[in-house]
This record gives C-alpha cells, structure tokens and sequence, in this order.
C-alpha cells in the first residue's frame, strides 16, 4: 500500500469519477459510460426511484385496509397494487439493490481493481434492467390493467386472467437477465481481477458476500426466467406445460418458481449481512469476529438455500417424504445465518462502539433480521406453517427479513458509503431522527401483521373480518411513521449531495479495507496504481488483544 | 463506447477472464435447460406410457440426420479455432462458414420435421392434440418448447457466427487474438450438448 | 494470479485429435439410435443417458478445450452438475414417494 498512499494522499486532489473526462460530456456521458461507479449511480437512481414507487404503493394498500370494507380503491385495483406492490419491491428493488448499487461501486476497489471484468456488459445490464422496470410501469398503464396474481404468478390463475401478465413475466425474465449478468460479472471480477496479494481470505467480507450471491444469480435465475417464459409460451401458443386443462401440473410450476424465488430470498440478504460485516467492525473499532466463518456461511447459505424451496408449498400437499426433508433442510439454514449473527454480535462485545447513522441502522438491521429470521424458523415446522399458510403472518415475516433486513442494509449502506461516493458529508443529527422514525414505524406497521396473521388473519385479502381492524389501524399509522422517516431521509441524503459539509479525508469512519485508501471520491480508474495488499481487511489496533504484527498502512 | 475503460481492458488483456465469463454465462444456460429437463423428468415420470406413445410417433431418422449435422458443425468450429491459433486465415474463415451453413441445414431439417408434425395435426391447442391423453398433450408441449428454444439458440449461434466471420475479415480476430472465436466456439459446442441430450429424451426413449 | 502468464502459452492442439473425437462422437450417435431400437427395458432411458453423457464429455473436454482450462473451469461445471443433480433429486422427493 505504501507507494500508491504517496499519491492518493490528501490534498492535490485528482478529478474524481463525477466529472467528465471522455469526449462526451453531460447525460450522455453518464449514459454511455462503462465506468463502474457510474453505472452504480446510475442503478441508484433507479432502485430508489423504483423504491419511491413501490413505498408508494405500499402506502396506497395500507389506507385501503384501515376498514374492514372498500375504502379508496376496488377490488381490482387492490389485487393489481398488491401484485405491483411485490413485482417491484422484490425484482427491481431488493435484488439488484445491495450488488448492482453497492457491488458495482466498490467490489472492484476492495479488491484492488481498476473496473469489474467486463465494463460495457455491466452497462448493458443496466439498460436491460431499465428496459424491465419500464415494461412492469407500462403494464400499470396500458389497457387490460397491471398483472393481479400475485408476484407469485400461480398456475392457472396467470394463464387465465385477462391482465397484461404478458407484459409482466416478459420483465421478470429481462430482469432475470440483467441479473444474470450482473453476477456472471462479479464472478469474474472477484476470480480475475484481485490486486497482487489480496488472497481469498484478504478479501473483505462484503466481497465474499458478493461472490455467494453470484453464483445464486448465476443458477437459480435462469430456472425462475425459464418457468415465467413457459407461462407466456403457454397463454400465447397454447401449448401444455402447467395449465391443468392441458394435462399440466400446477404444483409443478410452483416448485419451479420456488426453485428460484427462495435463492433469490439469499440473492437479497446475503449481499445486506456483507454490508452489516463491513459496518459493525468498522464503527466497534473491533476486528470482525470469525473472519472465515462469516465468510464460509455465505457460501453456506447459498448451498442450504438452494435446497428449501418447498417449504414455501407445504399447505398443496406434497409426498410425507418431501414434507419431512424440506422441514429438516429449512431448520438447518438458519444455521448459518445465526453463525453471522452472533459472529456481528461478539464483534460488538468489548467494542468501543461508535452510534453513527450507518451503525444505527446496522443494529436495526441484527434486531429486525432476527426477528424475521426466527418467524421464519416457525414457519419451518410443518403443523405450525399448515395454519400460518397465506396469513399476515407471512406477510410479517418477509417484511422483516426483506424490509428489515435488506432494507435496513441498504440505508446502512448508503449513510455509510454515500459520502465516500460524493464527497459530501448528510446532517448526522437528521439522519438519526430519521432513523427513529423509520425504526419505530416499522415495528408499528409490521408487528401488528405477525399477531394478527397468528389470530387468522389471511394475506391479500380486500374484505376482513371487523375483529382485525384495530391492528390494521395501528399498522396504516405506522406506516405514516415509516413514510415520514423515509422521507426525512431521503431529504436528508439528497440534500447532502447539494449542499453537504465537504468530506476531504479519504477515510471518513476509519474502515481498514481498500475503498478507504482511494481519494474521496474515487478517480476514474479507482487507482493510480494497482496496490499491494498485504494487510487483512479488519486489523483494528485499539483495543483487540492479539493483533497480528502488521506493516504499517499509511 | 470507447471511454478509457475500454483502453484498460485492452490494454491488460485478460483471454482466460473472458472465456471465464463465458463458461460462467453458458452454465447459466445450462440451468436454463435445466428447468425444461427438470418438467420432462417430472412429466414423463408420471406419464410413462403416454410419452411411450407419443414418442414413437417421432422421425428417428431426420433426429438422427440433425445430430450428425450438428456434431460435424462442433467439428468445423474446433477446427476453425486451430486453423485460427495456427495462423491459417483463409481456413479458419472457410470452416467458420461452414459451421454457418451447417447451422442453417439444421434448422431447414427442423423446419421440415415441424412441417409434417404440423400437417398430422399436431399442433400446440390443435384439435387433435387436445384430445389427446395429457401425457401426450404434454410430451409435444415439452418438444416443441424445447427443440424450440433450442432452435432460437442455433439462431442466435449462427448470428454469433456470422459476426465471427466479419471479423476475422476485418482481422479483428487474428492470430494473436482470437478470444472471441473461441467464446463463439464455446456457446456453438453448448447448443451442440443440448441437443445430445434433446435427441435420445425426444426421438430415441420409447 | 500467475495464471495471467501460463494464459499465453496456448495449447494448441493438431486437427487430427479433433477428427477422432469427431469419429468417436459419430460412432456414438450410431450405436445409441441403434441399440433404441433394442427394448433393455427401465434401462433404455440409462443406456441412452449414458451415451449422452459421454458425447457431452468429449465435447466438454476436448471441443470446448476445458481439460486445458484452469482448474477452477472444472469446478465451476461440476458445481452447475452438481446444482442440477440436487434439484433434480429433491424434486423427485415429491414426485416418487406418496
């Protein structure tokens, strides 16, 4: 590290990635760059703005639920808004969320890269990922209405209605696509293009992250595009594959669909634990506990996760042998997500703990994971799951581990790492009061779902019985809590990037890993040299007994 | 899109990242297949005799004739590549333009084989087919979904190809660089092990 | 990372080795439409499986130039194998047993 420190150091600033050094200037340059921190920002503008959809949509489904009868919309309009609500808060937000943001912009500098392995790939996933996000915003619109099944897309129901379903599963393929790329990329980023030095195990954790999610990406999507392709074969051409008039089997397509759709659950949280094992270290002023366990268990998860998928399928009725198998595999997959979980936690103990917005969250994030985890546990036991089946039950559960998880991540990471992107440093006091908005509204909003999907009450329903009322009022005022934090926040975060206090320092919280050694922000091709790695990621000299002897960084 | 990046990646080229990728990427479309093989198993699991029945009805010859043009088109590709790697231009042009015309002999085979399908009757939401037993209804909706899509990747192969030739005339693809050819080699050979399994689950199993 | 330089010295094999496989892949594609039409029984879908397999081996090793491809090439195909033998085996957990 030492001869590229002598260049990167403070002041004689180099232009950094935000300006434009190529021949285009302006949006095309930006458009048509093959920069990875560019098409990071440019997949933060679309997850977010796609975020401020769906959050709107949300919104929308909690005020239609405040009486037990119609309240805003009709029955339609609910079905299609609960189906857009899942479509776009699953495949457009939270999976590209963490790797296409996050991943693009610092996987290369962890590991001591100059860009990922194939930069105008990286690009064309982008476009490809535009191109589906549109074509689900144009189904809202176009005559015929927005898919109504669900993002679940269940046989026969989604051959059947007269919605624009086509329209819909042809995005969720090109989503898919995107996806694929994008991991295909990170693979061989990570395989290809380590700085000399950064062995495996020099990596940082959110790398390692990455890399397990990469290989979901790569083998569980293409079953999932597959799955969604045979639909629009089968409503266009009428061919028999699934639909039961034709001899099909609809259980078949469900297996199939969670084939892909419960990896995709790890697609979304494993790159958020990366994002909490970066943070936690860095603001106990600790190293990380468990190191390679922490590392392991990414790929362990990906491996188990992979091999749980019919526990979403134990109320249609499979074989005893079938039901007996998933049971035992869903119960062993948390076990590696528990190892993160304490590992973050023992990292914390005897940590000089530092409550920064992005550790806020981070914490938020151990408190509300274990809570969707351990509902999720619940559900693994199949006596219990048959009566929680398509209860808000569920629909708390998910919100917990995906909103709260991946969600809680993703504001994690984007206090911690946005002014590194920009050089700007938000209101630390706002972006607090924000968190407390969005931590208690949260709760408000979603805990009511566990106890009253507990008491009976069944998922994506327009009518409800008069007895659930007072949790759906609590829950619709939470969720006013949440969108006011989440606005607060926002503000805050867009505000910052005007006017924000400059950050001149290359390392803004302390971090030990390669990002906090280029200049803030980033030059275009990251580094002036590629660096020699020679420390692990998280040696924190402060108050860790046995520290390794380490050369001096800076 | 020239920005600087792309100077850097050509500057350090990187041949064994770029086949990584792609091998990477034609897992990917291994899975794909994956799923289709996954609902043949399934089906024809539960639909022993109907798939019996329904696969005799299947012309073992022009099954047969495909693959051969297939696997001899895999040859002219690995040739090609040698030719490349040896320095032979006109050569490896001349075995890439066969692979071409390989390509399309087999998708003229197909269409001549659907053709006939067709004319029986056996269409997908054919009168005929829907009255059929559902093993049956489902053994041609797995056909023709799979040697289908098999056949958009033989388009897309010889598109692949056809671009391959541009470039080695332009000599953009030469002696000392010639990744490209060989990842449309790779994707070329993919097709080529899809359809070795496609042929014995469609034409030969009875 | 010292792959970066074995990258360079290709392998560049004679067409001959390929015109064998090429022999061995026909021969195959013979041997297995004849035998179908020979009844082997519940073993008809192995047999002709296990000739598959070993046609998609040649063209995997040889074509496709993976026994001269780093080490972690291989993985990577036997990871995806073994990715789709897993969802096959737990798919059929269902399907077999009642």
């Amino acid at each position: 590290m030492s001869n590229s420190s002598v260049a990167l150091d403070g002041k004689g600033k180099l232009p950094s990635y935000l300006i434009d050094q190529g021949k285009r200037k302006g949006l095309l340059a930006w458009l048509l760059s093959t920069d990875h921190k560019r098409i990071a920002i440019l997949y933060m503008i679309g997850v977010l703005s796609f975020f401020a959809v769906g959050v709107s949509l949300g919104f929308i489904i909690r005020l239609e639920l405040l009486t037990p009868q119609g309240t805003i919309i009709d029955a339609q309009a609910y079905n299609e808004i609960f189906t857009l609500h899942g479509v776009i808060m699953i495949f457009i937000v939270v999976i590209p969320a963490i790797p296409a943001i996050f991943g693009n912009f610092f996987l290369p500098i962890m590991i001591g890269a100059k860009d990922v392995a194939f930069p105008r790939l990286n690009l064309l996933s982008w476009y490809l990922y535009i191109i589906g996000g549109t074509m689900i915003l144009l189904s809202m619109v176009l005559p015929g209405g927005a898919a109504d099944t669900g993002w679940t897309f269940y046989i026969p129901y989604s051959v059947r209605t007269g919605t624009n379903m086509i329209f819909t599963l042809s995005a969720v393929f090109i989503l898919g696509f995107s996806s694929i790329l994008t991991g295909m990329n990170f693979l061989t980023t990570i395989h290809r293009l380590r700085a000399p030095g950064m062995g495996w195990f020099k990596m940082p954790l959110f790398t390692w992250s990455l890399y397990a999610t990469g290989w979901i990406q790569l083998l569980a999507t293409p079953i999932v595009g597959i799955t969604l392709l045979l639909v629009i074969i089968e409503r266009v051409f009428g061919v028999g594959l699934f639909d039961p008039t034709l001899g099909g089997d609809p259980m078949l397509f469900q297996h199939m669909f969670w084939m892909y759709s419960h990896p995709a659950v790890y697609i979304i949280i494993v790159p958020a634990m990366g994002v909490i094992s970066e943070i936690i270290p860095v603001f106990a002023h600790r190293t990380i506990f468990g190191y390679k366990f922490i590392a392991y268990s990414s790929i362990a998860i990906a491996v188990f996760g992979s091999m749980v998928w019919a526990h979403h399928m134990f109320a249609v009725g499979l074989s005893n042998n079938a039901e007996f198998i998933f049971s035992l595999l869903t119960f062993l997959v948390a076990i590696p997500s528990a190892i993160k979980v304490f590992n973050w936690t023992a990292t914390l103990y005897k940590g000089s703990i530092e409550l920064e917005a992005p550790m806020l969250y981070a914490l938020a994030f151990i408190f509300l994971f274990s809570i969707g985890g351990l509902t999720g546990i619940i559900q693994g036991a199949l006596n219990v799951d048959i009566y929680l089946t398509d209860t808000y039950f569920i629909v708390g559960h998910i919100h917990y581990v995906i909103f709260g998880g991946t969600g809680m991540a993703l504001f994690a990471a984007l206090h911690y790492w946005l002014p590194k992107m920009f050089g700007r440093m938000y209101n630390k006091k706002v972006a607090k009061v924000a968190f407390w908005h969005i931590f208690v509204g949260f709760n408000i909003l979603y805990f009511p779902f566990l106890i009253m999907g507990w008491l009976g009450m069944p998922r994506r329903s327009y009518h409800y019985l008069p007895k659930f009322q007072i949790y759906h009022i609590i829950a619709t005022v939470g969720s006013w809590i949440l969108v006011a934090g989440l606005l607060i926040m926002f503000i805050n975060l867009l505000r910052s990037l005007r006017t924000g206090e400059i950050v001149t320092e290359n390392n803004i919280w302390g971090g030990e890993s390669l990002e906090w050694k280029v200049q803030t922000p980033p030059i275009t091709e990251n580094f002036e040299e590629i660096p020699e790695v020679t420390a692990a990621p998280y040696e924190y000299k402060d108050n860790d007994e046995p520290v390794l002897e380490k050369e001096e960084v800076n | 899109m020239t920005t600087e990046n792309e100077v850097v990646v050509h500057a350090h080229r990187d041949d064994v990242g770029a086949r990584m990728g792609m091998w990477l990427f034609l897992l990917s479309e291994f899975l794909l297949f994956g799923g289709l093989f996954l609902m043949y198993s399934i089906y024809r699991f539960n639909h022993q005799h109907d798939f019996h029945i329904a696969a005799e009805g299947m012309n073992i010859f022009l099954g047969t004739a495909n693959t051969l043009i297939l696997l001899t088109s895999s040859l002219t590709m690995a040739l090609a590549i040698t030719a490349m790697q040896k320095g032979n231009k006109i050569l490896s042009l001349v075995l890439q333009i066969v692979t071409f015309l390989f390509g399309l002999a087999f998708l003229v085979n197909k269409f001549f084989e659907w053709r006939a399908e067709f004319r029986e009757g056996n269409y997908p939401g054919s009168p005929l087919l829907t009255a059929k037993p559902s093993g049956q209804i489902l053994y041609y909706g797995l056909y023709y979904t799979m040697v289908g899509l098999h056949g958009v990747h033989v388009i897309v192969g010889m598109t692949i190809i056809a671009f391959m030739i541009r470039f080695t005339i332009k000599g953009i693809i030469n002696k000392d660089d010639y990744v490209k050819l060989e990842n449309a080699g790779l994707y070329w050979h993919l097709v080529d092990i899809i359809w070795i399994f496609l042929f014995p689950l469609f034409y030969l199993i009875t | 990372m010292d792959d970066n330089k074995t990258s360079h010295i290709k392998h560049t094999p004679g067409y001959g080795i390929y015109i064998l496989v090429w022999l061995a892949l026909v021969t195959l594609t013979a041997l297995t439409a004849t035998v179908a039409g020979i009844s082997f029984g519940k073993f008809s879908i192995a047999v002709a499986l296990v000739i598959a397999m070993i046609k998609s081996y040649l063209v995997l090793s040889e074509f496709m130039h993976l026994k001269f491809e780093m080490k972690a090439f291989r993985i990577f195909v036997l990871v995806a194998i073994l990715f789709f033998l897993l969802l096959i085996v737990l798919l059929f957990q269902n399907y077999s047993y009642y």
